[in-house]
């Protein structure tokens, strides 16, 4: 048994959903991304299962662990009660301590995602919110996403929202101490330290790439490969 | 629909679902593109059936949209949710019932690892008390929103103006029923009927008057797949994927699609606009979509309330083709206005799908 096998074990996820697969494959046939992606579920359990922690390090470091969509409709059908969904979870979160993450274009996106989905827990108490979900970014929110961006206030008042208001409701301004607890939590549960770790490893895989964080986030976000997708 | 088999699934799966007095948190994502459909659970619960659902404006997102895209660590969201537990216990209250699936999926995994690892529950409630000093108990009763307005389905049919009945032919209306991925399939005995056939809207659509229609890719996710959507290089996926359903339904000809998940029905209803904006290709008749409900919205068309009070202006697949076939009737002139009538500004019309 290897180290990086070793930090996998001790993952949650790994020790309640990871028993003994036999490769029967039943979870590549129920899975959105394996329709998509070049993706296959049953080899990521079986090589977090082989302990061979070459393999591993390999996987982590891949595009592979970054295809699933966690629907966990493999969780429903494997005949094991393996969750390929929950491993790979836990392989993602290996991959970001480890650094590993930025070795992949898939696995580089983490920095955009966790800007803006962190930001607008720490910020506003949600993880989406209207003010930072903007059309041109969402295009295919359509052209009722453009008017009710364009009109946000209006609409979400006839519909009965507490927009940014004090007391309870639809999009209600949670109140600043509120917000101050979940700063707190991050900080006392390593989400603080893992968006450092993400910032921390995206500005130096940055600089390797001749490019500042603004457009490495960028085009994160924005650039899809050649040879991720089944043809 | 076929039944055979399923009534024994269903049997299978039911579960303990109390009648009242609930503390109640919402979702992030039904918040920002169903605002009413929040309004309208409440207005059904509170209103029209006078039950006590109490909300705290303390309470914030779960993390769980977060969480899937690996953003903070297990131990983060676990402890976000203990902060959620700790609002219900001081407020006086045991039962639990949540908006979002993708928290309620999250419940019931947090509850069960705290249930099988008593460690780490120990470990959560030593994290709460050192950033919140805050202490929690475990909610008695799990319930998604979708869950209560199953339990009182028949004190709503009761009270219906309408039914999910076709008026010019007297026939039920085909009904899509889909389910948030993370509703059952995870546990399958915390959802109403299971994983296989969910029964939690199978049992309002038929109260109803409506019929639920079998087809191939009934239980495929609708294609969210979270960062496969907040990512722009990656939403290929995502709409791959529900283009794979709308071809699965085609050929039953679905006069609507209700879902329980909050990002289900708004992926289901952009998607088919992109994909008529870029293939020229609609799944309704006439050149229209088809019309994809919230169960609030559903319920609420049934109770008789206003379609722009639901907040069916904020589709993007016009609904009025589906208000006419049960009769339901609207003003079209006040679809796009503000409060007090003010008239808004009419958002631009897509170029080959058919608006009303």
């Amino acid at each position: 048994m290897g180290k990086l096998y070793e930090r996998l074990a001790k993952d949650i996820r790994i020790k309640e959903w990871l028993k003994a697969c036999m490769n029967c494959g039943v979870c590549v046939s129920v899975c959105p991304a394996a329709e998509f992606y070049k993706y296959s579920p049953k080899t990521i359990v079986n090589i977090v299962q082989s302990q061979d922690d070459e393999a591993i390090e390999a996987l982590l470091k891949s595009e592979t662990i970054w295809y699933c969509g966690e629907c966990m409709s493999c969780m429903t059908r494997c005949p094991r009660k393996n969750a390929p969904g929950q491993i790979v979870m836990a392989l993602r979160s290996l991959s970001i301590d480890m650094g590993y993450f930025a070795e992949s274009e898939k696995g580089r996106q983490q920095l955009p995602l966790q800007r803006a989905l962190c930001g607008n827990i720490l910020n506003y108490g949600y993880c989406v919110y209207p003010r930072t979900f903007k059309y041109e970014d969402h295009p295919e929110s359509g052209t009722i996403g453009k008017w009710i961006g364009e009109n946000l206030e209006e609409v979400h008042k006839r519909l009965g929202s507490n927009l940014e208001q004090d007391g309870p409701g639809v999009l209600r301004k949670i109140p600043k101490e509120s917000l101050d607890e979940l700063k707190a939590i991050f900080d006392v549960t390593g989400a603080t330290e893992r968006m450092n770790t993400v910032e921390e490893v995206s500005r130096r895989k940055a600089e390797e790439m001749g490019l500042d964080m603004e457009e490495y986030c960028k085009r994160a976000f924005n650039y899809a490969g050649k040879g991720h997708t089944i043809e | 629909m076929i039944y055979k088999g399923k009534q024994k699934i269903w049997s299978d799966y039911q579960k303990e679902i109390p009648d009242d007095h609930w503390f109640y948190v919402r979702s992030c994502i039904r918040q920002n593109f169903f605002p009413a459909s929040e309004v309208t659970f409440l207005r059904i619960l509170r209103d029209e059936l006078g039950k006590d659902i109490y909300e705290t404006p303390h309470h914030t997102t779960c993390g769980g949209i977060a969480y899937h895209q690996e953003c903070i660590p297990q131990e983060t969201q676990m402890t976000i949710i203990a902060r959620q537990f700790a609002l219900m216990t001081e407020a006086g209250y045991e039962n639990y019932a949540c908006s979002c699936i993708t928290s309620f999926g999250l419940y019931c995994e947090t509850l069960e690892t705290w249930h099988e690892m008593p460690e780490v529950l120990d470990r959560i409630r030593e994290n709460l008390w050192k950033a919140c000093r805050r202490e929690f108990n475990i909610p008695k009763y799990l319930a998604h929103s979708s869950d209560l307005v199953y339990k009182f389905r028949d004190e709503i049919a009761d009270r219906a103006k309408y039914k999910l009945v076709n008026k010019d032919t007297g026939e039920p209306l085909k009904v899509v029923e889909h389910i948030g991925c993370h509703y059952a399939k995870m546990f399958p005995s915390k959802g109403v009927g299971g994983a296989e056939y969910p029964y939690v809207l199978v049992g309002m659509a038929e109260r109803w008057g409506g019929n639920v229609i079998d087809y191939p890719e009934r239980r495929h996710c609708c294609g969210y797949g979270f960062r496969q959507y907040h990512v722009k290089a990656n939403r290929g996926y995502s709409i791959s994927n529900t283009h794979k359903k709308f071809e699965s339904m085609e050929p039953y000809h679905p006069d609507f699609i209700v879902t329980n998940c909050p990002g289900c029905p708004y992926f289901l209803d952009r998607w088919q606009y992109v994909i008529a904006e870029q293939t020229g290709k609609t799944y309704g008749g006439n050149g229209y979509g088809i019309p994809v409900l919230t169960y609030e919205e559903m319920a609420g068309l049934v109770l008789g309330y206003d379609p722009w009070d639901l907040g069916m202006q904020t589709h993007q697949i016009a609904v009025e083709p589906l208000l006419d076939k049960i009769g339901v009737k609207y003003d079209e002139s006040k679809k796009y206005e503000g409060t007090g009538g003010k008239p808004l500004p009419e958002p631009e019309f897509p170029m080959n799908i058919r608006c009303c």
